[in-house]
C-alpha cells in the first residue's frame, strides 16, 4: 500500500469535529468517491471524531489518500492517548443496542467503512483506521 | 554519434518540407476519411505532432516513458482518444504516426553516415521509435473505446430501469433483468432522487422481470426501502413470483414491515387507497373513431 | 453564540438547519426549541434538514430526542427535507430514527402535521 497524500488534523473540540468533516469530504472529493460513498465516509468520519473529543480527551486524526494493487482510497486513523477502552468487542455490542456515544461510533464506523482496525490499552489510549476505497 | 541526432538533425533541419509531405501522404491514403476529419484538422494535428516529436527526440533518449516524451505522448493520447471517439478504426489512428515514418524514410536516405554498421542503427532506432509511438497510439485507442463501453454500460443500467410516475405521487419502478451488486446500487439511488424529485408518497418496486434474487440484491433491496423511508415516502414491492419468494425465504432475509404484492396493479390499488383515491366508472365504454373509407387512398395513389 | 432560528407559524414552529452543526450548537437548539414549543403552546414542530449533508448518531439521536421531547409537551414533530445520501447512510449506519415522523418535503410535512393534529383532537 502506497500512501499518496497524509494530512494530519487536531481533534480537540466540537468545533475541530465539523472541521474533521470538512476536510474528510475534500479528500473523498478529490480522490472521485461517488456521493454516497462520500457521505458514508464523512459520516464515519464525525463517529470517531467524537468519540476522540468526548471519550479519549482529544486528540489528533491522520486523513491519507492511499493507494493497493491499482485501486485509490482514503484512510483515516484517529489517535488519543485518553482512558482507553477496557472491552472492545463488548463496547461495540454494547453500544450499537444501548445507543450510547462510544460503542455507536465505533460499530457504526465500522459499518460504513471497508476495513477497520482498533488498538485500545487502558490507561494508554486508543488508535482507530478506517479505510473505504474507490 | 547518437543514432537518434541524425533523426533530430533530418527533422530540425527540414520540418517544413517533412510536414508537407507527411500531410499529403496522409491526406492522399486511401483510406483517407474526408468524412470524418478535414485537411485543415490533419494539417494542425500534424504541425503540432510533428513540433513535439522533435522536441522530444532532443533530448537523445528512446524511452517514451521519460519526461522528454511526456508532451509527446500527451498529445498522442488526446489525438486518439478523439478519434476513438469519432468513430475511427485503431488502424487509421495509428496510420497517423505510421505514415511519418514512411516520410521520414523517405528523407533519411541522404542523411545516413557513410558507415553501414552505423547506417543500419539509426535506420533500426529510428524504425523501433516510431513503431512504438504507434503501438503507443492504439494501445491508447483501446483504453478510449475501453471507457466509451463504460459509460455506456452505466447509461444502459440507468435507461433499463425507467423510473415511472404512474400517477401523481406513485412512482413505479419496473427492474428488467438480473440485479448484481452494481447495478441495483445506481437503480435505488437512481430511484431515491427521482422520489425527491417527483415528491411521491409512494414507490412501486416491481421485480416480475427479476429471475433470480441473491441475498445481497435482497438486502439492497431492504436497504432502499428503509432509506425511502427515512425519507418520508413508502415503497411497496411487487412482482414477487414463486420462485423468488422461496429463495427469500431460504435466505432467511426477513421482510419485516415491508409490504409486498403479488402483481403491480394490486399494488398500485394499494397505492390508490393510501392517497385516498380510487378508480370509477363513468359511463359506457367509448367506441373507437371509424377508420377512413378505403377509396381515398386509392384515387390518391393514381393521381 | 450563534444559534439556530426558530420561526413561529402560527400553531407551528419552523426549524431549518442549514449549517454543518458541532455538538454544543444541537443542544442549544434542543434547549431552544422546548423553551419555544411550551412559549408558544405550539401544536407541531417542522425540523428541515434538507440543506444537511451528513447526519450521524449525534444528529439523529437528537431528532429523536426532539421528537420524544415534543411529545411530552403535546407537540407533533415532523422531519422533513433528508437527502437520499444521507438516507442510505443512516440505514448502513444501522440508525432507524424510531419515533421520529418524516416527510419529503415542507408542504408534505405540514399536511402531516396537520393530519397527525386533527387525530389527536378528536381522540
Amino acid at each position: 500500500m502506497t500512501v499518496l497524500l497524509s494530512d494530519q488534523r487536531t481533534v480537540q473540540r466540537a468545533e475541530d469535529v465539523v472541521a474533521i468533516r470538512q476536510a474528510v469530504r475534500q479528500r473523498a472529493v478529490e480522490l472521485g468517491f461517488n456521493l454516497v460513498d462520500q457521505t458514508k465516509i464523512v459520516t464515519a468520519a464525525s463517529e470517531l471524531a467524537r468519540n476522540t473529543v468526548q471519550h479519549g480527551g482529544g486528540g489528533r486524526v491522520t486523513i491519507e489518500a492511499v493507494e493497493d494493487f491499482g485501486r485509490r482510497g482514503i484512510r483515516l486513523t484517529f489517535e488519543d492517548e485518553g482512558p482507553g477502552i477496557p472491552n472492545v468487542e463488548l463496547a461495540m455490542k454494547d453500544g450499537f443496542t444501548t445507543g450510547g456515544g462510544l460503542g455507536l461510533g465505533l460499530s457504526g464506523a465500522r459499518r460504513l467503512s471497508n476495513d477497520f482496525s482498533i488498538e485500545s490499552t487502558v490507561g494508554k489510549g486508543t488508535r482507530v483506521t478506517i479505510t473505504r476505497w474507490r | 554519434m547518437n543514432e537518434q541526432s541524425v533523426l533530430h538533425d533530418l527533422v530540425s533541419r527540414n520540418e517544413a518540407e517533412i510536414l508537407q509531405r507527411w500531410i499529403e501522404r496522409q491526406l492522399g491514403a486511401s483510406n483517407f476519411r474526408s468524412d470524418r476529419t478535414s485537411k485543415a484538422e490533419v494539417s494542425d494535428q500534424s504541425r503540432r505532432f510533428l513540433s513535439l516529436f522533435r522536441q522530444s527526440v532532443s533530448s537523445g533518449t528512446a524511452d517514451l516513458h521519460s519526461p522528454a516524451w511526456a508532451n509527446t505522448r500527451q498529445m498522442l493520447e488526446e489525438l486518439s482518444v478523439s478519434r476513438a471517439q469519432h468513430g475511427f478504426g485503431p488502424s487509421e489512428t495509428a496510420l497517423f504516426v505510421f505514415s511519418l515514418k514512411e516520410t521520414l524514410f523517405e528523407g533519411l536516405q541522404d542523411q545516413l553516415p557513410k558507415d553501414p554498421k552505423a547506417a543500419r542503427q539509426v535506420i533500426l532506432d529510428t524504425n523501433q521509435l516510431l513503431d512504438r509511438l504507434g503501438l503507443f497510439t492504439t494501445e491508447v485507442y483501446q483504453r478510449g473505446r475501453e471507457q466509451l463501453i463504460i459509460r455506456q454500460q452505466q447509461e444502459l443500467m440507468e435507461l433499463s430501469t425507467p423510473v415511472v410516475t404512474l400517477w401523481e405521487g406513485v412512482l413505479a419502478l419496473p427492474v428488467i433483468g438480473t440485479l448484481d451488486s452494481a447495478r441495483t446500487q445506481v437503480v435505488m439511488e437512481n430511484l431515491l432522487q427521482r422520489i425527491v424529485e417527483t415528491g411521491a408518497a409512494i414507490a412501486i418496486i416491481d421485480i416480475t422481470g427479476v429471475p433470480t434474487v441473491d441475498t445481497l440484491t435482497a438486502q439492497h433491496l431492504l436497504k432502499t426501502v428503509a432509506a425511502a423511508r427515512l425519507m418520508g415516502a413508502d415503497c411497496i414491492i411487487s412482482g414477487i413470483r414463486p420462485q423468488i419468494a422461496q429463495t427469500i425465504v431460504h435466505l432467511g432475509v426477513d421482510l419485516g414491515t415491508v409490504m409486498t404484492k403479488a402483481t403491480l396493479a394490486d399494488a398500485f390499488t394499494i397505492a390508490l387507497r393510501r392517497l385516498g383515491l380510487g378508480v370509477t366508472k363513468v359511463g359506457a365504454p367509448k367506441k373507437r373513431p371509424e377508420p377512413e373509407p378505403q377509396s381515398t387512398t386509392r384515387d390518391r395513389i393514381e393521381d | 453564540m450563534e444559534r439556530i432560528p426558530i420561526l413561529k407559524m402560527g400553531e407551528y414552529l419552523l426549524v431549518t438547519i442549514q449549517v454543518d452543526m458541532h455538538d454544543r450548537l444541537a443542544m442549544t437548539l434542543q434547549d431552544d426549541l422546548t423553551a419555544r414549543i411550551v412559549e408558544a403552546r405550539a401544536k407541531g414542530v417542522l425540523i428541515d434538514i434538507s440543506a444537511l449533508e451528513i447526519v450521524d448518531s449525534f444528529i439523529g439521536r437528537m431528532l429523536a430526542d426532539i421528537a420524544a421531547m415534543s411529545r411530552v409537551l403535546d407537540a407533533e414533530t415532523v422531519v422533513v427535507g433528508m437527502r437520499p445520501a444521507v438516507a442510505i447512510t443512516l440505514v448502513e449506519l444501522g440508525l432507524s430514527l424510531t419515533g421520529v415522523r418524516t416527510a419529503l418535503n415542507v408542504e408534505r410535512g405540514m399536511d402531516l402535521l396537520r393530519e397527525r393534529i386533527r387525530e389527536r383532537f378528536s381522540e
